[in-house]
């Protein structure tokens, strides 16, 4: 069953704070990974592989690149979860 | 009816039997990087745990730091240069593909007339190399072989860039194999996948360099690679394990290509090691060598305590092509 868009957030809540040591609830859609939530290019390819397995999603390395914030990345695993 | 032909037997099984490397005598902080590149230190540390590098001067020329690499490693084996019977030599950075670079080598190390040749495998080529010599050894056309990584990727780095121009060094790493009775080198699982050739490359082919232009340099696309290695990889390692019958727990040491700390600690991470495994570090201070990284780590881990003889030891090299072996080994 997909998950819901408050699912996906407190998901992605956990990965990055398991991948960057961030509190979850400072994890919310608009927050920057790069700027604010201290996930710099490579985290951040972490970040999508857990997120890929949690999530049951492909996101190829030409899509993370669109994956400014907390938000894209919920909007796109919403929209590409089977 | 064909006439007989006789064969040659060769050993039932290969080990390494010695190790040597050279590092260039020039040590370049990260403070000498930045004075060409707009970065900071703890930028640069964070990215790829690279503290100092070594890059090579005009007269540590890839043979150069060969032949000092090898003749540690020969040494170590206990045996003769005279009783090399095969050079092997991987490198991406030596600028004339004839003759190779593995003759001139393999005449200044005194070995008489060895077979003697150059293979490109990029961070790969370690174990492509100790790949093909076991099977040298095995198959009874070589008894001793030497096999050498050397890179002089300052001469490849974009200097200017910010990206990469902190990354590579410079040095040579050596291995001699010999026969052995029991098996000391694993079977390798190793590859390569040309759909993603375009990952890792040279920015200039040289036929199209032309005087003047900028030198061809490395690049490669950070996060791809960085997936690759880190998710592909510890694949494969897992697979070399499996495939030698060793399992996590039974492991001591484990040598990856030191091509970034953050893709060393993810691989550990990934494979779940146990933490009495010591993992090579290397890089901090020796920056990205390519075919040059594993043995050059191999050797600083047995010369500082942190890995001893008869240790087993999980190797792993990936890179440009991509390409990637491993294997688990008996250290020397």
């Amino acid at each position: 069953m997909a998950a819901t868009r408050k699912e996906i957030i407190a998901g992605l809540a956990d990965i990055v704070n398991e991948i960057a040591g961030i509190p979850q609830d400072e994890v919310t859609e608009e927050k920057s990974f790069t700027d604010d939530l201290d996930v710099d290019s490579l985290s951040m390819v972490e970040v999508v592989v857990a997120a890929e397995e949690r999530f049951g999603v492909k996101i190829p390395d030409d899509d993370v690149k669109g994956l400014k914030t907390v938000g894209d990345a919920v909007g796109y695993i919403e929209s590409h979860q089977s | 009816m064909p006439a007989a032909i006789n064969a040659r037997p060769g050993s039932p099984y290969a080990r390494i039997m010695g190790v040597g490397g050279y590092r260039p005598s020039r040590v370049v902080t990260n403070e000498e990087i930045l004075e060409r590149i707009d970065s900071s230190d703890e930028w640069i540390r964070s990215r790829s745990g690279i503290v100092t590098r070594h890059w090579a001067g005009e007269d540590e020329t890839v043979a150069e730091m060969s032949v000092a690499a090898a003749g540690k490693a020969i040494a170590d084996a206990g045996i003769g240069a005279e009783q090399v019977d095969a050079v092997i030599v991987s490198t991406v950075s030596h600028f004339a593909q004839t003759p190779s670079i593995a003759t001139e080598i393999a005449h200044r190390l005194g070995a008489g007339k060895p077979a003697a040749f150059d293979i490109s495998a990029a961070c790969a080529g370690f174990g492509y190399g100790v790949t093909i010599g076991t099977g040298l050894i095995v198959a009874g056309s070589a008894r001793h072989v030497l096999v050498i990584g050397v890179e002089r990727l300052s001469d490849l780095t974009d200097h200017e860039d910010r990206s990469t121009a902190f990354l590579f060094g410079d040095g040579a790493g050596a291995v001699v194999l010999g026969p052995s009775p029991e098996p000391a080198i694993g079977p390798t699982v190793w590859g390569s996948e040309g759909d993603k050739a375009d990952v890792i490359t040279q920015t200039v082919p040289w036929d199209e360099y032309r005087p003047g232009d900028a030198f061809p340099a490395l690049r490669q696309e950070g996060q791809t690679v960085f997936r690759w290695a880190v998710y592909e990889m510890a694949k494969v390692a897992q697979e070399a394990l499996d495939a030698a019958g060793v399992a996590p727990e039974q492991l001591d040491v484990f040598i990856p290509h030191q091509a970034n700390m953050r893709i060393i600690d993810s691989m550990v991470k990934t494979l779940k090691l146990p933490e009495s495994v010591a993992v090579a570090r290397d890089i901090e201070t020796t920056g990205n060598t390519s075919a040059a990284s594993i043995p050059l780590a191999m050797e600083r881990m047995l010369a500082t305590g942190q890995a001893r003889s008869g240790d087993t030891a999980l190797v792993i090299g990936f890179g440009a092509g991509l390409v990637y072996a491993a294997t688990v080994v008996t250290l020397p």
